[in-house]
């Protein structure tokens, strides 16, 4: 049983295509309504970071299914600008979706794997954290609160067999890194180890990794991919 | 007179179990659940005067984490509706909550009666 948040586009969609083709029992979420279907698919709309309508959906899922074996937080929004101009509404929303979802998804998810006493959790961080990137002060920052939080949780959570880990991709074509310039990416890539864009299923494999069984002596790790660190 | 299944609360068969007493018995049920896991020596009486932590108290903090959120999954049956016990309220106050049975199953009727 797995939930995956953000899926009606970009790699969210793609992981909940991947684990229900697979044959996981798949829970997705986002705000608008999704247009994957498939008998091992089911879809709330909700805001990641709604606390009544979140704690709604975990109930649900509570009720249908009686437990939850990984969480995968990939719900996340990005802004591209100079500090100097970024909106603190922009802030808010970036911290909000990023940082209160990405808490809010674990501290529930860790209820229902607590009575398993197992449970996989994968948190979205991204190599613009230790990048450091120019114009992307907020997007880094509310992922290296990500970083943090992975670090941390694999600790509070290892007592119940929780672990919690975080993949950290590089830019992929999604609309993510639409309105990113061609000039910035390039000079992304040429600080990559290995200097091309990722792609979806390098951000499958690592997280495939971290949720097979024999990955429960594995927590609280930050996999970069393209050679960052 | 107690019942024999959770001695010290004085639920009388001939009426209705109040909001308060079927709260007690989900906080009694997570206790259960919660005794399972423990060492008998630090296994919880089932009475709403069962110090919780503190002082006098046996849990550390990650065996009340477990008994707080057991406690709020048994609620959310008994009622059919999610409740978050671990809220700023409780954090905040001066006295904790949490401290005896009595003073947690006090809280989340508070809660549930609330809503």
């Amino acid at each position: 049983m797995a939930l995956i948040t953000g899926t009606r586009k970009g790699i969210g969609r793609y992981l909940a295509e991947y684990y229900a083709g697979k044959g996981f029992q798949t829970v997705g979420c986002s705000r608008e309504p999704s247009e994957f279907a498939s008998s091992y698919y089911e879809h709330f709309c909700l805001d990641v970071a709604d606390e009544p309508r979140v704690k709604g959906m975990f109930s649900e899922i509570r009720k249908k299914h009686k437990r939850l074996d990984i969480l995968i937080n990939n719900a996340g929004i990005a802004s591209m600008n100079h500090t100097l101009l970024t909106p603190l509404a922009t802030v808010r929303k970036i911290l909000e979706t990023n940082v209160l979802g990405s808490f809010l998804f674990c501290r529930e998810a860790a209820k229902l794997m607590m009575a398993e006493r197992s449970g996989r959790i994968v948190n979205f961080s991204t190599v613009a954290t230790p990048l450091q990137l120019e114009g992307e002060a907020v997007y880094a920052a509310s992922k290296a609160a990500i970083n943090s939080l992975t670090q941390i949780l694999a600790r509070e959570f290892a007592a119940y067999n929780i672990t919690v880990n975080a993949v950290g991709p590089t830019p992929i074509q999604t609309d993510l890194i639409g309105s990113v310039p061609e000039q910035k990416i390039d000079e992304l890539l040429r600080r990559q180890a290995i200097r091309r864009l990722g792609e979806f299923s390098d951000v499958t494999n690592v997280i495939d990794f971290l949720i097979r069984p024999e990955s429960h002596f594995i927590t609280g790790q930050i996999i970069y991919l393209g050679g960052v660190s | 007179m107690p019942s024999e299944r959770n001695p010290g609360v004085n639920v009388s068969p001939k009426r209705e179990k109040t909001k308060k007493d079927r709260i007690l018995q989900c906080v009694f049920s997570a206790v259960d659940e919660l005794n399972a896991g423990l060492p008998r020596e630090k296994r919880l009486a089932k009475t709403p005067e069962m110090v919780l932590f503190g002082e006098e108290g046996s849990l550390d903090s990650m065996a009340l984490a477990t008994l707080v959120v057991l406690s709020e999954q048994k609620v959310e049956e008994e009622f059919g509706r999610p409740v978050s016990v671990a809220n700023e309220r409780a954090m905040s106050q001066h006295r904790s909550p949490f401290r005896t049975i009595g003073t947690m199953a006090d809280y989340i009727t508070l809660l549930v009666e609330e809503e």
